[in-house]
């Protein structure tokens, strides 16, 4: 049985650690915050270039085959993955689960008879993945966002090793796995195809509709010709849906450490609760004992 | 502002893919396009340009101070009432240092030297466009 120097122990030990996670989930609220308003701040320029990109698909001749970002090389046999996830741990099940969807995906492909290499943006899922996939792994990217805020250069930076290898053909399809940031309590791992790349062709419809509202629309006339501007706003699509990506991920992260941080402050106190309990009655037995010992002492003389 | 120069503005946007650089009515607005400089004035027609890396000229109002960004590229967007620049960088021209510029300069035609690989050649040769542009657009103003 464990004396009533041991309870306090673990007491004064389980507090401390209550401390550290609620100041790391209170971290993780403004890191969060940041993250978040950064969101929102890259939007107008996704919108911007979805937009773009549908006027320009929409005005393509018929005939137009279009470049091979837009239609593929005209096989699938090597599947490129470019996982992003996060740098450190203490996030729930954060990582876990992106690791666990990618582990699937890449044993479908592979039942399939498809060649599949990876890209690793972070360093944690990189440490789950290489234990299984270690020969796949081509290339592993870490310290993005590291200063609180994600750079558009850490995207960039890999939207031209991507763009590199394509240009090489080393791989056929390219997709984008990450966690999508859909509120502070759920983010899912989810994959997005990049290349070949599907236009977006509900953004396409929506802006016609603004412009109907706005006056008669005069045709849009595009300097270099369509197919050109096309073919330079492909790659750059490829960096902001990549940047969109981090960015969601940045946000993702900091609010599962929120959730996970969270919980850990609760459970911390209703551990504490529980031993304070076992502590005091550990104490009332020992006083009860040492009456029973005086009173049948005093019996005894 | 008068009234009458109110109508004659339009929506300008400058946009980063981090934020929002400026939103603002403008007068007029010079954009470098790929095949040549194209000023825009409110009720041009919807056109969509490349944007090759230069300097943009934002004029507010009639006869107003000429304000003048630098973008390394990037595409623009125009129509009547809009003109929405996107551009992976964008620096204030007063803010670009000649020196700095010359120094990058001369280090990025050394390294184009030493690089191999058509790839990684390509990518210098851009960084040495865009430096190259950078300059331009500072001995330009200061010509002025």
């Amino acid at each position: 049985m464990p004396s009533l120097k041991d309870y306090r122990d673990r007491i004064t030990s389980v507090k401390s650690t209550k401390k550290i996670t609620s100041a790391m989930k209170m971290v993780a609220a403004s890191k969060l915050k940041k993250a978040q308003s950064q969101a929102e701040a890259s939007q107008p320029y996704a919108v911007a270039m979805s937009e773009m990109l549908a006027r320009v698909a929409t005005s393509l001749p018929a005939d137009f085959a279009g470049p091979k970002l837009l239609v593929g090389t005209g096989a699938e046999n090597t599947h490129l993955l470019i996982v992003v996830s996060s740098d450190r741990g203490l996030c729930g099940g954060f990582n876990g689960n992106l690791a666990r969807r990618v582990k699937k995906e890449v044993a479908e492909l592979q039942k399939a008879g498809k060649d599949v290499k990876i890209i690793c943006a972070g360093r944690k899922v990189f440490d789950i993945l290489k234990l299984q996939h270690t020969n796949l792994i081509i290339k592993t990217y870490t310290g993005i966002g590291q200063k609180g805020r994600v750079d558009f250069a850490s995207a960039r930076e890999i939207t031209d090793f991507v763009l590199q290898n394509f240009a090489d053909e080393n791989f056929d399809v390219c997709t984008l796995m990450y966690n999508e940031f859909k509120s502070v309590l759920t983010q899912t791992p989810s994959a997005q195809q990049l290349i070949p790349f599907k236009l977006p062709e509900v953004a396409g419809e929506v802006s016609d509709a603004k412009e109907e509202k706005s006056g008669p629309i005069a045709p849009y006339g595009f300097e270099p010709e369509e197919s050109v501007i096309l073919g330079k706003l492909l790659p750059r699509n490829l960096g902001v849906q990549l940047f969109r990506a981090l960015l969601d991920s940045a946000a993702g992260e900091q609010a599962a450490r929120m959730t996970a941080m969270d919980n850990a402050t609760r459970n911390a106190g209703d551990m504490i609760n529980d031993l304070s309990i076992q502590y005091n009655r550990a104490r009332q037995a020992h006083i009860t004992r040492e009456l029973i010992e005086i009173i049948s002492g005093a019996e005894a003389v | 502002m008068t009234e009458a120069a109110a109508d004659k503005t339009f929506s300008f946007k400058l946009v980063s893919p981090e934020k929002i650089l400026m939103d603002e009515p403008a007068m007029q607005v010079v954009v470098p396009g790929e095949e040549g400089d194209l000023g825009v004035l409110k009720g041009h027609s919807p056109f969509v340009v490349s944007v090759r890396p230069g300097v943009v000229s934002i004029q507010k109002t009639t006869g107003g101070d000429v304000q003048k960004i630098f973008v390394a590229g990037g595409f623009a967007d125009i129509s009547a009432e809009n003109c929405t620049v996107l551009a992976e960088e964008a620096i204030a021209v007063d803010d670009l240092n000649k020196e700095e510029l010359e120094q990058n300069i001369s280090n990025l035609k050394e390294d184009l030297g030493m690089v191999q690989g058509a790839h990684d050649k390509q990518r210098v040769e851009n960084a040495l466009v865009i430096a190259k542009a950078k300059l331009s657009a500072v001995t330009g103003t200061l010509q002025l």
